[in-house]
């Protein structure tokens, strides 16, 4: 039987697409339902003697104190961090969208956090937060506002760490609303210019609803972003990780403590379905509600 | 004819264990790191048959890759640990214990904290070198404050501390006592506070916490009062992820309580003069006590047949006099053994003498989840220097987490 050429494409296709699907299968898919089955037994490092114990590791998870903290601390981070790095995003692209000169240059300085490695930053900014001998300090000095404790009050740390994030991830942010920005066609303010629109109503108008799958994939992408938040918490409290007094502890800084400082790797799979199941959930949930179809 | 058969007789077990490959892995710290390649280069050639393959990660990842690679038959032989890793590491199956007889060496020869690597009574893992405790102290800004020595009791350190902290509107530029709960201070108020105020602060089997009495509120009071009266230090003085090291060799601490494992980052950073003294007391003649810790090697589950036969001579190899001697040299880490520490040149060493003096009496915190028992004590300090609580609520609070831990570990 001869194939025709249309099928002898498509099986090429087919067969280089294997390749990144078996990978993808084998590395992703496999582990995630592998942490399923590992949260149900005891861990062991020979596998013969791992115990079953059905649901106890659930049951676990509903009277664990640092868990529920683990769990306040990434909504908290996330209902700072989202709205707070959209908004910013947002008037930044607009203002670099509105400047007539050095919009890549500005672009570049709002990327640079962006590309610095997360530890990096992390060390700067801690510097920069020292209550004794930071800038910001310094400047709030020069206000007449006494020197604050940040990283190392217990009230004012994750408030301190989630604008650290926001910080570093705002370049990214600007470059989506940028793009989101460019690819609105012209026409659409010339028509409403024409009709007698201005300012605040061709935004309302035509920006933000044209946004909206900018927006949407920023919101997700950050949600996940937040749900999954470590190294920027790690190493800013590096000798008292998620803390002081656990107030900056996030779920994956949790998961990872178990795992890897506690050998407590079947509760720790638990834990990793319970953030699985809240991605999932969250994001299916965001995607619902956000995506619009727009009309004009 | 009879010497070649001789020479046969000796050579074949060594032709029979040809070709074993063991792996040691360790984090990557570089002076250790130099000091077991050159450990294995005189082992091999010792040992003809064996061959050893050195590994290291950065230490953030090293329990990490443990825990990993154990599982998937990858993972090294014979590992370097923590002490307190110890007991966790064993429930979860990544240790298997050493023979009957190199428990009763380690009773024998080595210095009383190395009991610490036993658990449930079994041996799994010997240190090479051990470490305690010390007062580090900046003899210029001492001396520019007219003092002619490290303190000798607390009281004398409070009213020095007091005097080399320098103050301005509501930032400290200088402090006299680098405040660190998450460095070693946890330690101090555990094992040294406690016990220089009378106390006990775990059961001798190590299964109930005790330093909820008597002792141990005095100790957290008294520590956390540094801050809180005295106002000698103030946590997160000086940032970064040792920032009382850092601010000591900055030369604006003019006090720390560090390991003796500080020594050579302290050694190759500071400029100026500095000095190393014991641990002060709560009185003159007063009860001593100190911390004592170690890293030790042990035996994984992967080390079976003739593998394991090759670990424990690797292991008692790296455990010997003759390696703690270069150890001491060449890492600057103190012998663990009850022999070579008595050494009067050990003791009377300006730098090592002070921990060396301390290793007599140093104790070994009974860990079964070094971290997360870890953290019990720095949360119950933090409650008392960041959240104003009350020393006795907090320590309370501690002692029952703690227990929980405990229980959870032995049940």
């Amino acid at each position: 039987m001869r194939l025709t050429l249309a099928w002898r494409e498509a099986l090429w296709a087919f067969a280089f697409l294997a390749i990144p699907l078996a990978f993808f299968l084998y590395f992703r898919i496999l582990p995630a339902f592998q942490a399923l089955w590992l949260s149900l037994y005891e861990w062991h490092a020979d596998p013969s003697q791992r115990h079953f114990v059905g649901l106890e590791h659930y049951a676990r998870l509903l009277e664990d104190p640092l868990l529920r903290r683990a769990l306040w601390n990434t909504l908290l981070y996330t209902l700072l961090g989202i709205p707070s790095q959209i908004a910013l995003g947002l008037v930044i692209a607009l203002l670099l969208q509105w400047t007539p000169f050095g919009r890549d240059f500005f672009r570049a300085i709002y990327f640079a956090p962006y590309v610095t490695p997360a530890v990096a930053v992390a060390w700067v900014w801690s510097w920069m937060l020292s209550p004794h001998f930071g800038l910001v300090n310094e400047l709030l000095a020069l206000l007449g506002i006494p020197p604050q404790p940040f990283l190392q009050s217990p009230n004012q740390a994750l408030p301190t760490v989630t604008w650290v994030v926001v910080w570093q991830n705002l370049g990214f942010q600007v470059v989506l609303f940028l793009a989101g920005l460019e690819s609105i066609p012209r026409q659409y303010y010339e028509a409403a210019r024409i009709d007698g629109a201005e300012g605040w109503r061709l935004f309302r108008h035509i920006t933000w609803p044209l946004l909206n799958p900018v927006l949407v994939f920023s919101v997700v992408i950050g949600t996940i972003g937040y749900l999954q938040l470590f190294t920027q918490v790690v190493n800013l409290n590096f000798t008292d990780q998620g803390g002081p007094l656990n107030s900056t502890l996030t779920l994956a800084l949790y998961i990872y403590q178990l795992a890897f400082l506690r050998f407590q790797l079947g509760y720790a799979a638990t834990v990793t379905v319970l953030l699985f199941a809240l991605i999932l959930l969250v994001t299916l949930v965001q995607l619902k509600l956000l995506t619009r179809r727009v009309e004009l | 004819m009879k010497k070649v058969l001789i020479l046969l007789a000796l050579v074949f077990p060594l032709a029979l264990a040809q070709n074993v490959t063991i792996t040691y892995w360790q984090y990557e710290f570089r002076s250790k790191v130099e000091a077991i390649n050159e450990l294995i280069r005189r082992f091999e050639a010792q040992n003809p048959g064996i061959k050893v393959v050195h590994q290291t990660f950065p230490y953030d990842a090293f329990q990490q890759k443990v825990a990993a690679a154990i599982p998937a038959g990858q993972g090294p032989d014979v590992v370097n640990l923590y002490y307190g890793w110890a007991p966790t590491w064993v429930k979860a199956g990544y240790l298997v214990p050493l023979p009957d007889d190199w428990a009763q060496r380690l009773d024998r020869d080595l210095v009383a904290m190395a009991q610490a690597a036993k658990v449930g009574g079994r041996l799994y893992g010997v240190p090479t070198a051990v470490r305690s405790l010390a007062l580090f102290y900046n003899k210029d800004l001492f001396r520019q404050a007219g003092f002619a020595g490290p303190p000798k009791t607390w009281e004398e350190f409070i009213a020095m501390g007091q005097k080399l902290t320098v103050k301005q509107g509501g930032r400290f530029t200088q402090i006299g006592y680098g405040i660190a709960p998450d460095g070693q201070d946890h330690h101090l108020v555990r094992e040294v506070l406690v016990r220089q105020f009378g106390g006990r602060p775990y059961s001798d089997d190590g299964k109930r916490v005790l330093y909820q009495g008597e002792a141990g509120l005095k100790a957290l009071r008294f520590y956390t009062d540094w801050v809180r009266k005295h106002e000698i230090g103030v946590p997160g003085f000086f940032p970064g992820n040792n920032g009382y090291r850092d601010g000591f060799i900055a030369g604006k601490i003019a006090m720390i309580i560090d390991g003796s494992f500080a020594l050579g980052t302290i050694q190759q950073g500071a400029r100026f003069n500095w000095g190393v003294a014991e641990l002060p007391l709560e009185r003159p003649g007063g009860r001593k006590a100190n911390f004592g810790s170690f890293w030790m090697h042990g035996l994984t589950p992967l080390a079976t047949g003739p593998k394991r036969e090759a670990a424990l001579r690797f292991l008692a190899f790296i455990t010997s006099e003759e390696t703690q001697r270069y150890w001491l040299e060449k890492v600057g880490e103190l012998p663990a053994s009850k022999n070579l520490i008595r050494d009067p040149k050990l003791s009377l060493h300006p730098v090592y003498g002070p921990f060396v003096l301390s290793l007599a009496y140093a104790k070994a915190t009974p860990f079964v989840d070094e971290a997360a028992q870890r953290k019990v004590m720095v949360d119950a300090i933090n409650r008392v220097l960041l959240q104003g609580m009350d020393p006795a609520q907090s320590l309370k609070m501690a002692a029952e987490e703690e227990q929980k831990i405990l229980d959870q570990f032995w049940r």
